[in-house]
């Protein structure tokens, strides 16, 4: 453990917003974790791929320096891994060995801790459910000072509100899951394009028993057919190469002026869309692109500049999700501008007390960070209360803590396990404190 | 001459981020490892992250440098805990306050026998087994602080200076055996050992140090400096005249 010399920087989630003056200390061992509550540490920070404030707070302990493999069985694909290794490290020594992640999310660079904090979920939730459906157990060190290892039965409370829980209930420290065999690194794509939301949406619906994974990309600043896209189907298919993707990215060279005016991303998005002509496309390709195709431009959230941006992701229920999506949009593309926008379905996984998916629809929308695109999102929240869905605390950076209640009717539950773990009420972060989960 | 590959190496101070570094550089060419430190049941979950990355061996022998007496054994412990050994890498130190060090005499000594007397008397026992076997190598990490004296890090730079003559001793002695000798001088390391301090600057990344000294060993270098460019820095620093020099607040 590192002594108290060290001085307070400036960090930020992937957004680059909001931006938390904070000490870093780092653990190199287990212990490091347990020892770093006396010094006011108050949350474990990964990689900061969280888009928004969950992974700050004034004092954290980084888990960067705890990616070690501890256990792996070739057999039968489980392997238990230390917090802070990242899902990269972890696809470099599992593909050659002929196993996947069960769930990864769009980019490899986040701690598994992290993933494990957000309950991470993937194309294929429909199918998988999210992270939690294939961890076994984890090891937590609790605000205590205790090192528990909980699974479904032993310690299960605190096992299932560590998955979505964002960091407050302890500090994880390993991770023991089910890998997913697979026979290649290649994946066997279906691309369909879609003349506006609705077909988009009856697509990803059709297709579910189809295919593992599935997300859609829509077009929404198209005036007329606003939620036209591209409907990307997969799966994991035969192949006879079995490599882990290589180290080649390029980087954003820095940071600059904010690069998206309207009609950029207009024709930006048109051309996208216009990348495939036909109505459907067959491909093979690399799990690399498929996955992680922003991972190929390293810190690309520089291109919105120094402000940062925002991402907002919601779920809403199957039914009268299609119409609170158009209300929303209507409502948002007038007074903003939207960068990306990114559509998938949730199948009914199993989740802990404070889990993000439920089944649904869910939107996730880039925007710029500005004064007016912030107040524009708040207002529109109620769209998402009214319909019965909720925002995504991992990508979350503005919400107002009256919507946190709403979105999130397991949250006593979550207050009363949190309280049990940390009576004293240390673990606290900046999303917490802003939507008082305390 | 270019030294002969190892099959095991034995890392004193293995619970330095730089040892861990060199155990995933070495482990990765197939050579097993013997991690020696203070608590080393602290460093299971390394000697499995190595085990399970590299498919080496790994064991684990608890050593504590400044218990001078245990080490005439030492050579013979590796060899019935973990097996026949051929190289020795050496990571053994601490850079503690130099403020505190020069009001507080304790600390001083400290710092001079671990980074000086532990190391050296390890060293030296460790040699007379390789240049018995005429075979092997050692590899010790000093600092760039060795090389000249300074207001603000003198204790150590002593400590360390004093290690870099013990090692071109130790390797003028063993070369007739064909014992390999590499002296490294890293400059900063972003390591806990310097973080906070003031003043870093050129800092350097474990990994760095790490890939410079395997590639240094297998081309059977004397001296390395690493990263390149502070051979070139305490070039000047070593040229400056000490009666100019001593007015320097360096």
């Amino acid at each position: 453990m590192t002594s108290i010399r060290i001085k307070p920087r400036p960090t930020c989630g992937w957004g680059r917003y909001p931006v938390v003056t904070s000490v870093v200390q780092r653990a190199r061992w287990l212990d490091d974790l347990r020892l770093s509550l006396d010094r006011q540490v108050t949350l474990a920070q990964g990689r900061l791929r969280s888009y928004g404030d969950a992974g700050l707070a004034p004092s954290v302990v980084s888990t960067l320096e705890l990616d070690r493999f501890l256990h792996f069985e070739p057999g039968t694909g489980v392997l238990e891994v230390e917090a802070g290794i990242t899902l990269d490290q972890i696809l470099r020594f599992v593909v050659p060995r002929g196993w996947f992640l069960p769930v990864t999310p769009g980019t490899k660079h986040p701690t598994i801790g992290g993933c494990v904090a957000a309950d991470v979920h993937g194309k294929n939730h429909h199918v998988d459910g999210s992270l939690v459906s294939h961890v076994e157990t984890l090891t937590i060190v609790t605000a205590e000072g205790d090192t528990i290892r909980c699974d479904r039965s032993e310690y299960a409370d605190l096992f299932w509100s560590c998955f979505g829980g964002m960091g407050l209930t302890g500090f994880v420290y390993s991770v023991r899951m089910q890998l997913l065999a697979i026979a290649s690194d290649r994946i066997e794509v279906v691309t369909r394009r879609t003349r506006d939301l609705e077909e988009t949406c009856d697509i990803l619906q059709s297709t579910q028993t189809q295919h593992r994974y599935s997300v859609a990309w829509l077009d929404i600043l198209h005036r007329r057919r606003r939620g036209r896209g591209l409907v990307m189907l997969g799966d994991h298919t035969q192949g006879t190469s079995m490599n882990a993707h290589g180290p080649r990215t390029i980087r954003f060279p820095a940071l600059g002026p904010r690069l998206f005016a309207r009609p950029v991303l207009q024709a930006g998005n048109a051309a996208y869309y216009r990348r495939q002509l036909r109505r459907m496309r067959h491909s093979k390709v690399h799990y690399d692109p498929y996955f992680y195709p922003l991972d190929g431009l390293r810190d690309w959230n520089r291109a919105y500049g120094r402000p940062g941006f925002l991402q907002y992701q919601f779920v809403v229920p199957f039914a009268g999700g299609l119409d609170c999506m158009r209300a929303f949009l209507d409502r948002i593309c007038h007074t903003t501008t939207c960068t990306l926008a990114v559509l998938k379905t949730f199948g009914d996984g199993q989740t802990g007390p404070l889990g993000f998916p439920q089944p649904g629809w869910t939107l996730a929308l880039d925007f710029c960070q500005t004064p007016k695109s912030i107040r524009a999102l708040q207002d529109a929240t109620s769209l998402i209360t009214d319909a019965g869905g909720r925002l995504y605390l991992a990508k979350d950076a503005i919400m107002r803590a009256e919507h946190f209640a709403d979105m999130y009717p397991r949250a006593q539950e979550f207050l009363a396990i949190k309280r049990r773990y940390d009576p004293g009420n240390r673990l606290r972060s900046a999303l917490s404190d802003r939507l008082g989960i305390t | 001459m270019r030294p002969a590959p190892a099959s095991r190496a034995l890392i004193l101070g293995a619970r330095s981020v730089i040892a861990q570094s060199l155990a995933h550089q070495f482990a990765a060419k197939g050579v097993a490892l013997v991690l020696a430190a203070r608590q080393s049941e602290q460093l299971t979950p390394v000697a499995a992250d190595l085990r399970l990355r590299y498919g080496v061996d790994v064991d684990l022998l608890e050593f504590d440098a400044l218990d001078l007496d245990s080490h005439a054994s030492l050579a013979d412990r590796v060899r019935q805990e973990a097996g026949p050994w051929e190289l020795v890498i050496c990571v053994v130190g601490c850079l503690p306050d130099q403020q505190l060090a020069r009001q507080d005499g304790n600390i001083a000594e400290q710092v001079l026998a671990t980074n000086f007397t532990a190391v050296a008397v390890c060293l030296g026992h460790l040699a007379n087994d390789l240049e018995a076997r005429r075979e092997g190598g050692m590899i010790c990490l000093t600092s760039v602080a060795g090389d000249r004296g300074r207001q603000s890090n003198y204790i150590y730079g002593a400590a360390k200076g004093g290690l870099n003559l013990f090692l071109q001793g130790l390797r003028n002695r063993l070369a007739p055996a064909g014992v390999h000798v590499l002296t490294v001088k890293p400059g900063f390391v972003d390591t806990p050992m310097t973080q906070g301090l003031e003043g870093l600057f050129l800092v350097a990344s474990p990994e760095k140090v790490a890939r410079d000294v395997l590639v240094a060993w297998r081309k059977g270098r004397d001296v390395l400096y690493t990263p390149w460019f502070w051979r070139w820095i305490l070039a000047i620093i070593r040229l400056i005249p000490e009666s100019i020099f001593k007015r320097l607040s360096l």
